[in-house]
């Protein structure tokens, strides 16, 4: 099983990213195969639609998970589409989330925020 | 000749000047450009010629035939499509409408439906052509109504006012874009100052001649003419800070109309923009 969480860095010393769709990077993470697989994320200077560039990004990456501390709704209308579940991740360390996820211990995300268009995304 | 009327902020005073200069013309055309709060109306209190539903081309796709190459997915530049490996999906807030995803669809499956997105009206009062637009409540975008505006405007009069919305983001750049002239309004505050700044980067960026109105006009400091000084940004007028004016306008009332003395304000607005784009076309081939 393939999961995806945004992340600040290109390292796990990084921190999970409070943003989705403008995260700098994601970690990919094979649960079975404890691989990991850090990648920049194209669409964090993206000019608008950077959740759905970003969205579109991890499902062809064929991610079954995301985990996040919140999402926007035009991301999670996509995610959902593609059948990928987000679990929001408790604090911002990377290990913690992933650990408490292969224990199960992770809640399903499920309020969805309008997103910060209209220029408010930086 | 078309002049446009902007401002970095709202309520700086672009709809007092833009009315009161396309009354104080004797024929000119007023487009309120400001469709998501259009006023114009309320002063020049039209009567009503024309009245048109605009609508916006919005990509469909035929599920049968999509393959879900992801062509589209990547060549549309504002990611208004998605595809979750099980169907495409199209964001219609998104979309820009330029119909890029049709044209590299090698199976043919996208198609084009009209969404409504507002109403054009075209009216008289007195002299004056009055162009209004107004958005559908809950569209995300003014721009396809803008230009809808624009392009009617195009056959009319000598003078065309564009009335534009507030602040200098992409709407006020359709607003402005074949402008022959932009005049800005700023107010005597530090804020003020800081909002015209804003828009005169932008106007330059367009190279557009134009020129600054201050209005609420108090004697003392005013931070706005310095900015102007600074930048050498030519001061067409003075607009003061009148209780008179003020209750003019608040009752919706056309300042040129109501009493001859108040186009001594406005009226030499006018020859200065004359004089001035004469010579930015002997100056400048730039556009």
């Amino acid at each position: 099983m393939k999961i995806a969480i945004p992340v600040t860095e290109n390292h796990f010393d990084g921190n999970v990213c409070p943003s989705f769709g403008r995260t700098p990077y994601y970690l990919f993470y094979d649960v079975e195969g404890k691989r990991e697989e850090f990648l920049a994320n194209q669409a964090a200077d993206s000019p608008g639609g950077a959740g759905i560039q970003a969205a579109q990004f991890l499902v062809n990456q064929k991610v079954s998970a995301v985990l996040a501390p919140r999402l926007g709704e035009n991301a999670a209308q996509v995610l959902k589409g593609a059948g990928i579940l987000v679990y929001r991740t408790e604090n911002d360390s990377i290990q913690d989330s992933l650990l408490a996820f292969e224990e199960g211990r992770l809640k399903i995300l499920d309020e969805i925020h309008p997103g910060f268009h209209n220029h408010g995304e930086k | 000749m078309r002049i446009a009327v902007l401002s970095g902020k709202g309520g700086t005073g672009k709809t007092l000047l833009s009315v009161n200069l396309a009354a104080a013309a004797k024929e000119s055309v007023y487009v309120d450009c400001d469709v998501e709060e259009p006023n114009g109306h309320l002063y020049f209190k039209p009567f009503i010629i024309t009245a048109e539903t605009v609508h916006q081309p919005i990509p469909v796709v035929d599920p049968d035939r999509c393959t879900g190459c992801g062509k589209c997915v990547d060549f549309c530049q504002f990611h208004a499509l998605a595809h979750t490996g099980k169907n495409l999906m199209i964001f219609e807030d998104i979309c820009h409408s330029c119909g890029g995803c049709l044209l590299v669809c090698p199976e043919k499956a996208l198609a084009e439906k009209n969404k409504e997105v507002g109403q054009v009206t075209l009216g008289i009062s007195e002299h004056v052509t009055v162009l209004s637009g107004e958005m559908k409540i809950g569209e995300a975008s003014g721009i396809p109504l803008i230009h809808h505006l624009l392009k009617n405007a195009t056959t009319y009069k000598n003078y065309t006012f564009i009335d534009c919305p507030p602040g200098s983001a992409c709407i006020v750049m359709e607003s402005i874009q074949d402008a022959d002239y932009c005049l800005l309004v700023a107010e005597p505050t530090v804020f003020g100052a800081h909002n015209l700044a804003m828009v005169a980067d932008l106007v330059s960026l367009f190279s557009i001649p134009f020129g600054v109105v201050l209005n609420k006009n108090l004697p003392g400091e005013n931070p706005s003419e310095t900015y102007c000084k600074e930048k050498n940004i030519p001061i067409l007028a003075r607009i003061p800070f009148d209780q008179k004016l003020g209750e003019i306008n608040a009752q919706g009332k056309i300042l040129v109309r109501e009493d001859p003395k108040w186009k001594k304000i406005f009226s030499p607005i006018l020859d200065t923009i004359h004089r001035e784009v004469k010579h930015e076309t002997v100056a400048h081939f730039k556009r």
